[in-house]
This record gives structure tokens, C-alpha cells and sequence, in this order.
């Protein structure tokens, strides 16, 4: 079973990777979309 | 004569005349809908379902507030999509229990002889189960997002929903790599031994070898129900990806049309996905002795070789020792 386990750490490293990626290069839907005077927050 | 105080008197008794006069025409007024029958019906006839206008800010397509082909989207959506995709996985589920109450577990007819050989190296196994636990993961996820709130939420309460639903968005987006990379490495490692030939045919007349005892028809390493399965994971995961990927980043590729078809697309193909694995997980664990051994430890006994995978076996063995040979 230690394909299972490899393969289940690899799967969640991956997504923890891709996840930090996807953060650091997106900015968020309430960012991209709307002017900085109609936000609420400062995101 | 007028004294201070009587002009005073006079001044507040008429003050709250008015403002008694104020408070009983208030109370008088009806609203508009109540004066005017609401009309939604001649309006949007009037303006052929659509409702657009002008913005400022930089996203321009909020100044289209309604379109007829939304309102179909979504009646396809909560309605069709939902109801048959539901029913499909529960048929699924009852067939796979009936089946199994007929058949019962595929044995070994000729016994575990005690002796293996290795069906799946470690590359081979690590693959399938980094593509299939993160499958795991998005199949429920990904059902939670179509079913969870009719299905789920009454049974834990809002609260709870909404953070299970929250890790199961966040999961469902960042395990689509693992997913990706894992059905990308099963194409490098297993597309030579899933071509069709002649011997496909064979097994199928022959039911697969699963439907009646003392049938086993001949299959290299694997047979044409796997092959049948490799083929559509390849495009599931094509069609999962393409149109899953669409909606994670909204309108990079697609307009409104397209991204209501991408979600379509995508919650149609998901469920048929999660209906095909479901089969797969039964006959690879409860409906076939020895089965899961193939990707669990990679040996699997060298009966069960024999009878299913007579070809493959021939060729394993042959000059080869089984593990458990003196």
C-alpha cells in the first residue's frame, strides 16, 4: 500500500503547490471586476 | 386681545393639527403595486426578455442584467441535469447491488494457488492512485456542488454546509492538477496496451468471463472492459479539464454562452464519469476475488492470472518464476 500513500501525499503536495500558483498569479473576481473606488475591502 | 401665551396656544394646537393631518394622509397612501398589478409579463415581452444597459466600471458585462438563455440554462440546470444525472447514480447503485446479488463474488475457480506474480510495478501503481484519490475527491466534491443543498445541507444545518462546501470548492479546484497529471501519466505508461483487436470481440461475446462460471476468454494485460474503461477516462478527464478549466478562469476563453455550456458540459460529464468509476470500484474490490491485490501489493495470484489474463500470464511465466516457487 505504499503506492497508495504515495500517491495520496503526491496528489494533496500537488494541489497545496498549485494552489499557492493560482494565489499568487489571480487576483480575485472582486479585484479584476471592479474599479478600486466601488470596493469595500482593499483586496 | 392676542397675548403671547394664547398665540402660543393657538400656534401649538395647530401644529398638531398638522402634524395629525401629516400622519392620516401616510396612513392612506397604498403602494404602487397594490395601485398599479405588477406587469412583469408586458415588460419583458417589451423588451424580448433582455435587460442591458450602460456601466462605467471595468467589468462590462454587468450591463446585461437578464437574458432569456440564462433563464433556460438554469431551468436545464436545476431541473434535467440534476433529476436524470440523481436518478442515473442511484440506478447505478441499485444495478451494481443487483448484480452482485445474482452473481455474488467472482472467484478463483481454480483456487489461490499461493504463488504470485507482479501485475502492476510501483510506477504503474503510484500513477492510479494519485489519479484515482484525487478522482475521489472531486467526484464527491463536485456531486456536493450539484446535490449538497437539497441532499446534504437538511441533514447538517447551513453552517456546516457552507464551510464543507468551501474546502470541498478550494479541493476540487487545486486537486484537478493531481488529477490531470495523474490521467496524463496512465496515457505514457498504458496507451501501447489498450489498442482493440480481434481477441476484444471474444471477451465480449464471452460476457466477460464474469457472467457465468467456467468461462474465461482469452486477454493479454488487458482485456476489452479495461480498455473500454482506459478510453473513456481519457476523454472524461479531456472533457472534465477543458470545460472545468473554462470555469475556473471565467471568461478567459468563453463568453456568457460559453461558460453556461462549460458548466453543462461539465456537470453532465462528471456524473457519467462518477457513474462509470462507481462500476469500476466494485468489480475491482467487493465483485472479483484477487482483483484488488493488482493495485494494492502489485502481485496477484497466479490462478487468477491465468484465468483472467490467460495471455498475459503465458507470457509473465514463461521462463519466469512466480513468487512462492520453491
Amino acid at each position: 500500500m505504499k503506492a497508495f500513500w504515495t500517491g495520496t501525499v503526491a496528489a494533496i503536495v500537488i494541489a497545496i503547490v498549485a494552489g499557492f500558483i493560482l494565489k499568487a498569479e489571480n487576483e480575485s473576481a472582486k479585484a479584476a471586476f471592479t474599479t478600486s473606488s466601488a470596493r469595500v475591502s482593499s483586496n | 386681545m392676542l397675548t403671547f401665551e394664547t398665540g402660543l396656544r393657538i400656534l401649538r394646537r395647530a401644529a398638531a393639527a398638522l402634524l395629525l393631518g401629516v400622519v392620516v394622509a401616510f396612513a392612506n397612501l397604498t403602494p404602487a403595486a397594490a395601485q398599479q398589478p405588477a406587469n412583469d409579463a408586458a415588460l419583458m415581452e417589451a423588451l424580448k426578455g433582455t435587460l442591458s444597459g450602460r456601466v462605467s466600471i471595468p467589468d462590462e458585462k454587468s450591463g446585461l442584467l437578464q437574458q432569456p438563455r440564462g433563464r433556460e440554462w438554469r431551468e436545464m440546470r436545476e431541473g434535467p441535469v440534476k433529476s436524470f444525472g440523481g436518478w442515473l447514480l442511484v440506478a447505478v447503485v441499485v444495478g451494481l447491488c443487483a448484480f452482485f446479488a445474482w452473481r455474488g463474488r467472482v472467484r478463483v475457480e481454480g483456487g489461490l494457488s499461493g504463488r504470485t506474480i507482479e501485475r502492476f510495478s510501483p510506477t504503474e501503481r503510484f500513477t492510479h492512485w494519485l489519479t484515482a484519490v484525487s478522482f475521489i475527491v472531486l467526484g464527491l466534491s463536485g456531486l456536493n456542488m450539484s446535490f449538497g443543498r437539497r441532499l446534504i445541507l437538511p441533514l447538517i444545518g447551513p453552517d456546516a454546509f457552507a464551510g464543507l462546501t468551501e474546502i470541498g470548492k478550494w479541493s476540487h479546484d487545486y486537486l484537478s492538477f493531481a488529477f490531470v497529471l495523474g490521467v496524463f501519466l496512465m496515457a505514457v505508461i498504458w496507451l501501447r496496451h489498450n489498442f482493440f483487436n480481434a481477441l476484444d470481440a471474444q471477451w465480449f461475446k464471452d460476457g466477460g468471463g464474469i457472467l457465468k462460471k467456467g468461462v474465461h476468454p482469452p486477454s493479454s494485460k488487458f482485456n476489452a472492459g479495461q480498455k473500454i474503461l482506459f478510453w473513456a477516462v481519457m476523454l472524461g478527464a479531456l472533457v472534465q479539464a477543458v470545460s472545468g478549466y473554462m470555469l475556473m478562469f471565467p471568461f478567459y476563453f468563453a463568453d456568457m454562452a460559453g461558460m453556461q455550456l462549460s458548466l453543462l458540459v461539465h456537470a453532465v460529464s462528471g456524473i457519467l464519469f462518477v457513474a462509470l468509476i462507481l462500476a469500476h470500484i466494485y468489480i475491482g474490490t467487493l465483485g472479483m476475488e484477487g482483483a484488488f491485490d493488482a493495485m494494492g501489493t502489485g502481485q496477484v495470484d497466479v490462478n487468477w492470472a491465468r484465468e483472467h489474463h490467460s495471455l498475459w500470464a503465458k507470457e509473465e511465466l514463461g521462463g519466469a518464476r512466480a513468487h512462492g516457487d520453491d
